[in-house]
């Protein structure tokens, strides 16, 4: 009678079984850290230990500000470098490779049935292959490097289950801006969610990952997909490691029950300045626009990509328009460019960035100006975040996205 | 043993007594601490010379060390990013009452030592620049304005262990030297 966040954390606590609000004692698989991981470094060295518990279950990457962007994120960056040599940590992607929730999959990091800890709130992403994977902070992190282990509390459980058919152009992005709009901020806090319904079979690994990374934006602890033989197949091409998939028991209990019909869900889009500030794309339809960004670990994957270049293909956009694209990947790149995308973007009059986390967070590579207006595929439109506290984020779909490229105004797909 | 600079000072004094600086609902951590500081990973001092800096720039000039911050619904939602607690401890906020919090920014703040406390419904009762005086262990918060008292909720004592400790670096140091 037990959900997959508590069979989960039971078998990495060693119980046989755990209940809601019980804090355990928990060994962590896999370690994720990004340039953050230099924070992690300062705390780690702070606690005196020589070495790392585990070499193998570390992973370090680049993606929030690369290429540096300033001569303290080069220092970060080399100092990493240098660590990653003194531990010999086996899985280290410098700034080559792209954004953490595309790598961790692409390289076979996320396995059902374990326990995956980042320093990153979009942590929950990897829920979407059955891991229970959840976000911490840095000296939290600088632990788990010493030891192998963190705390953690039983999140009580959220089930939400989807049915029916998508319309054209409505994608999980706007499942998921529904979701966050109706249970609020602070609507999943604290929680686990399991996504599950007919709905859900259909949808590919990327778009899943789309529901799993956004749940954090309802403050979900993390947001599980439950593997199906897709999950597994593609899980299988990328690792040799042997898993063990955990789904609910039929009798699981639940905190909260929520069914969703999407059949007839219109283009949503959160406004600003927060992610549940939700409306219908038609609702603000006409609002002018300067900047639009296809991207980030929310939707940089290649069927966003493909959705964006059926859309541009053989148009412009609009003159007064700056139309950034930024594969999740060098895989995807690589893929978007063998299909043409690449070419139909460049052609369109985009501007294409390196595979990374791009201005999304505020950092670099297209921040915006008082008064500008910015439509994003990304997950946060916080006051300020990506620029001026003057300015303005909306985030959509991708196809909303590039329709509002082509006329320069938020603009209602098809 | 290196020396341990960052947590040297326990935080779990009984009595805090300060002056509130108030906040609403929903006060993310990109407003807390904006991501282009981010690069900012080893000086204490000049993260906290950015606490809230694009959106509320007033704070800088109008609160003061000591002070403690009030609150409403999930405080700290939003990013992973450990400065946000960082840049308030090392600013100098005594204490953090809110109606909630979100989870890692809670979580970061007990590693950090930097104390935090549940207080339902504590918007309604606290105004701006009132002056309280909170018994941490106990959880009774009393309003010196009007003698009001609010209840925290209490601490699982797990964590309380972690925050007598002076947070998670100082906690897992006794716990590793044990085991040399």
């Amino acid at each position: 009678m037990s959900t997959v966040a508590e069979k989960i954390l039971a078998r990495v606590s060693g119980n046989k079984k755990v209940m809601p609000n019980e804090i355990v004692m928990a060994r962590v698989d896999v370690a994720m850290s990004h340039e953050n991981a230099d924070v992690v470094l300062r705390s780690f060295r702070e606690i005196g230990v020589k070495q790392v518990w585990d070499k193998d279950r570390i992973v370090i990457l680049f993606d929030h500000r690369i290429p540096a962007e300033s001569e303290k994120s080069a220092i970060t960056h080399k100092r990493l470098r240098e660590f990653v040599k003194e531990q010999g940590i086996k899985h280290f992607y410098d700034l080559r490779e792209g954004i953490c929730h595309q790598i961790l999959p692409e390289f076979g990091h996320c396995r059902p049935g374990e326990l995956l800890v980042g320093t990153d709130s979009h942590t929950t992403t990897h829920g979407a292959f059955g891991t229970f994977a959840t976000g911490i902070g840095a000296t939290e992190m600088s632990g788990v490097w010493a030891t192998g282990e963190l705390w953690l509390k039983i999140p009580e459980t959220i089930e939400v289950t989807l049915c029916g058919t998508l319309k054209q152009y409505v994608s999980a992005k706007d499942v998921i801006l529904h979701i966050v709009g109706t249970l609020g901020a602070d609507g999943a806090n604290y929680k686990a969610v399991e996504f599950t319904g007919e709905t859900i079979g259909r949808m590919s690994i990327a778009s899943r990952m789309v529901l799993s990374n956004l749940s954090m934006e309802m403050g979900a602890k993390v947001a599980f997909v439950v593997p199906d033989d897709e999950t597994v197949s593609y899980v299988k091409a990328r690792t040799s490691k042997e898993f063990k998939v955990i789904g609910p028991d039929p009798d699981a209990h639940y905190c909260k029950e929520i069914s969703i019909d999407v059949t007839d869900l219109g283009s949503q889009v959160a406004c600003p300045h927060s992610v549940d500030n939700v409306k219908l794309v038609r609702e603000v339809a006409g609002t002018r626009i300067h900047q639009a960004l296809i991207g980030s670990c929310t939707n940089g994957r290649l069927e966003d990509l493909s959705t964006a270049a059926a859309i541009l293909q053989g148009k412009t956009i609009h003159p007064d328009v700056r139309l950034l694209i930024i594969p999740a990947s060098r895989k995807i790149y690589l893929e978007a460019i063998k299909h043409g995308f690449i070419e139909t973007f460049i052609n369109a009059g985009a501007l294409i960035l390196n595979p990374g986390c791009g201005p999304c967070l505020g950092a670099h590579q297209g921040l915006l100006a008082p008064g500008e207006v910015c439509i994003a595929t990304t997950n946060r439109n916080f006051k300020g975040r990506m620029g001026s506290a003057e300015s303005f984020v909306y985030l959509a779909s991708p196809a909303t996205v590039a329709f509002s490229a082509l006329t320069g105004a938020i603009t209602e797909p098809g | 043993m290196t020396k341990n600079t960052r947590f040297s000072r326990s935080v779990t004094r009984d009595r805090i007594v300060g002056k509130v600086y108030k906040f609403g609902n929903n006060i993310n951590t990109d407003v807390i601490y904006p991501g282009k500081y981010l690069s900012i990973t080893t000086d204490n001092q000049e993260m906290a010379r950015h606490c809230f800096e694009t959106v509320y720039p007033d704070f800088l000039t109008t609160a003061q060390p000591g002070d403690i911050i009030v609150a409403g619904k999930n405080f700290g939602c939003g990013s992973s990013r450990e400065q946000a607690a960082a840049c308030l401890k090392y600013f100098g906020i005594s204490l953090i009452l809110a109606e909630s919090f979100a989870r890692i920014f809670f979580r970061n703040a007990i590693n950090l030592g930097l104390p935090v406390l549940i207080v339902p419904n504590i918007t309604q009762h606290v105004v701006h620049n009132d002056t309280l005086e909170i018994n941490f262990k106990s959880g009774i918060i009393k309003n010196m304005k009007n003698g009001e008292e609010l209840q925290a909720v209490k601490l699982p004592p797990f964590i309380l262990g972690i925050i007598s400790a002076g947070g998670l670096i100082p906690y897992l140091k006794n716990r590793c030297a044990g085991h040399e």
